[in-house]
């Protein structure tokens, strides 16, 4: 079990990735942060119990949904919200948007919006690493949409060949947009997929933080021992609709009681509860976490939109590294 | 050493092999790397010379070890992919344009993506559609990746090393009927910058531009252009991607005439490419319609019945560019006959081998 400080700053950095992506969604409709944003409200445990086992020299990658995984490996509210008004100050200068996060400062090596398209990538650095003997680890986030990929089969074949630090963090949310996993997959484990190919694989709770925590602490000492990579696969439950602000149980497909149901099991919510009912979080203390966030959260709306946008003159650059 | 000759496939072997004595980050990775045929002789005697951890065999993933090798790329090392065939890398188009081409303009310029892609065009001995494409314009039309069409031993040895070092995904087309060609070759490491064409002839009457194998049909193309009273410049284009079109406007705008040569497809093509440029650009200069040589719009036949009327040759650049300078009908005929010699014995009279030496592996 983690210790009461580990365990707070895993429920800060829940509320921060909660709060942050509420207000993304209050103010999405204004139509300032135009691009498509993927928010992870309701599976922030996943993204805060993996990241909390990295060390600040590992790696991690994700895809679209990818908001979460930044700020749990350390990134800036700021840059993020300037990313997605298109600003200059963005992580990717505003050439990404929300879909394309990247901040080498904290390690965090780039999201992509292919569904998959992350998996190999994470496994070439993890392949650098090992190629040049250093002792880090690459994480990597990505759906169960991606275990329809060819590049997740490809590159599990390739980090089992030659055990590779590298732990494959599957967030099982249940639906590729409004389909169901059962329409597009057979009835097994999906971490069968990864034993078959001689990875390690081991599947939880992903709205229970404390289990998420463990899981990963496990697979990652696994890694760090040299035995080769993990695969981990969390149940969890994305609140809103795939793309944007809004719920998606008007649209005929998932309905109100199954969201209402996922909701009751909320991550934050039931970990909120464990602490305080074990003592570790006073009410004035939790209050107080909110007050903080909420000025964290302000201040990076306001940096984004004081920020500028980048010149037209610019618009040719980066076409090549120099 | 002067005069020290090398085969071009000598040339790209002794470019990796300078490439990974000079820097610890690069490192070779392809399907059959480490056989002991060394893609064609390419890759050969690595594994044996650097060990396993720098000549590696692939697993048959093309997509996902080209994300692999860009993962690898961004961990600090330079990958050197290898593909027997250009076609394969259709298999990994994800992750080469998604990926690969986007990575640095769409993370605003905070990574980069040193890797080099190493593909053959398979002409020949029946290689057929799906192992003889000339897919280059489907390369060059990609926003940040580089392109290059090495047709001498030189310019292999000199764009490898350049491609290298390059901070770019770059892609290397390599052609079947290339790798046994000779020529000079220093021995010490040297590059060809990436975006230089190269005047290899100068002339005053017609531009002839050619990518790659159809800078040798060209090339034996101009004496017989000579014999007719024309005087060809010959330029090798080298790079699509950047493209050096100053100095093919430049040629265009001093002769007025323009002929491309393009082992590709017709519609769509790259050679179509350098005529929109010399129309678009150098309209008042041009004396007549610029013209293109390529394969036509139909897939690659397997037989050599058909192949020999698929690929255009020499005399089919000699026709072409005595009609751009307005020859006669007759005339042309009489040249082109001349010119057009096919042996009667030997490998050569199936016109599916570049020489008689060329008897596998294809």
């Amino acid at each position: 079990m983690p210790d009461n400080d580990m365990l707070l700053s895993l429920y800060r950095q829940m509320l921060l990735i909660r709060r942050l992506e509420e207000r993304i969604a209050e103010k999405y409709q204004e139509r300032e942060m135009r691009c498509p944003v993927h928010l992870s409200i309701g599976q922030e445990a996943v993204a805060v119990g993996v990241c909390a086992n990295l060390s600040a020299g590992d790696m991690v990658f994700s895809g679209h949904r990818g908001h979460a995984h930044y700020l749990a490996k350390g990134g800036s509210p700021d840059a993020l919200i300037a990313e997605l008004y298109g600003k200059v100050t963005g992580c990717s200068g505003g050439r990404g948007g929300s879909m394309l996060i990247i901040d080498k400062s904290v390690n965090f090596r780039g999201t992509t919006p292919i569904v998959g398209g992350t998996i190999p990538i994470a496994a070439g650095m993890a392949w650098a690493l090992q190629m040049q003997q250093k002792n880090a680890v690459v994480a990597v986030f990505f759906g169960d949409g991606a275990v329809e990929e060819g590049v997740l089969h490809e590159t599990l074949n390739f980090a089992s060949l030659h055990h590779l630090p590298i732990l494959f963090v599957c967030e099982n949310n249940l639906y590729s947009v409004l389909t169901t996993l059962d329409e597009r997959q057979p009835d097994r484990p999906i971490t069968d997929i990864a034993q078959g190919h001689g990875v390690h694989a081991d599947h939880g709770d992903g709205n229970d933080i404390i289990e998420v925590y463990e899981k990963t602490r496990d697979a990652v000492s696994r890694i760090r021992a040299g035995k080769g990579p993990a695969f981990l696969e969390f149940a969890t439950y994305r609140w809103k609709e795939h793309s944007g602000p809004f719920e998606d149980t008007g649209k005929g497909r998932r309905t109100a009681e199954e969201l209402h149901a996922w909701k009751a099991r909320c991550p934050l919510e039931a970990f909120r509860r464990q602490l305080v009912s074990q003592g570790i979080l006073s009410e004035e203390a939790h209050w107080q976490i909110e007050k903080e966030i909420d000025e964290q959260i302000v201040r990076a709306f306001a940096f984004a939109r004081q920020s500028p946008f980048p010149e037209e003159g610019t618009l040719g650059e980066h076409l090549y590294a120099k | 050493m002067q005069n020290r000759i090398l085969t071009f496939a000598e040339a790209v072997r002794e470019a990796l092999v300078q490439s990974m004595q000079a820097d610890p980050s690069v490192f070779v990775v392809g399907e059959g790397v480490p056989d002991p045929t060394g893609s064609f002789g390419t890759t050969k005697g690595l594994q044996e010379h650097f060990g396993r951890q720098r000549a590696w065999e692939m697993p048959l993933s093309e997509n996902g070890m080209t994300g692999v090798c860009i993962g690898a790329a961004l961990g600090g090392m330079r990958p050197v992919m290898v593909h027997l065939r250009i076609d394969f890398l259709l298999l990994a188009m994800d992750q080469l344009v998604n990926n690969a081409a986007n990575w640095h303009y769409m993370f605003g310029g905070k990574d980069a993506v040193p890797l080099v892609v190493r593909v053959m065009i398979g002409r020949g001995f029946g290689n057929g559609a799906q192992h003889a494409q000339s897919l280059q314009a489907l390369f060059a039309h990609i926003p940040g990746l580089k392109v290059v069409m090495p047709s001498s031993a030189y310019d292999a040895k000199g764009l490898l090393i350049a491609s290298i070092r390059d901070n770019n995904p770059v892609v290397f087309i390599e052609h079947r009927w290339l790798h046994q060609v000779k020529g000079e070759v220093p021995e010490e490491p040297y590059t060809v910058p990436l975006g230089k064409a190269a005047v290899v002839a100068e002339g005053t009457d017609i531009t002839i531009a050619a990518t790659s194998y159809m800078m040798l049909e060209a090339r034996k193309a101009l004496p017989w252009l000579e014999q007719a009273g024309i005087s060809a410049e010959l330029i090798d284009i080298r790079s699509l991607k950047p493209l050096d079109e100053e100095t093919i406007l430049r040629s265009v705008e001093k002769t007025g005439r323009l002929l491309v040569a393009d082992s590709g497809w017709y519609s769509g093509g790259f050679a179509g490419e350098i005529l929109a440029r010399a129309a678009e650009k150098a309209f008042p200069r041009l004396k007549a319609a610029p013209q293109r040589i390529t394969v036509p719009d139909l897939p690659t036949p397997s037989t050599r019945a058909l192949a020999r009327h698929y690929y255009p040759r020499h005399v089919d650049i000699i026709r072409k560019a005595c009609e751009i300078m307005g020859k006669k009908g007759e005339e042309i005929a009489r040249l082109a006959a001349a010119a057009d010699i096919i042996p009667a014995e030997g490998e050569l009279r199936f016109m599916d081998v570049p020489d008689e030496r060329f008897t596998g592996p294809f």
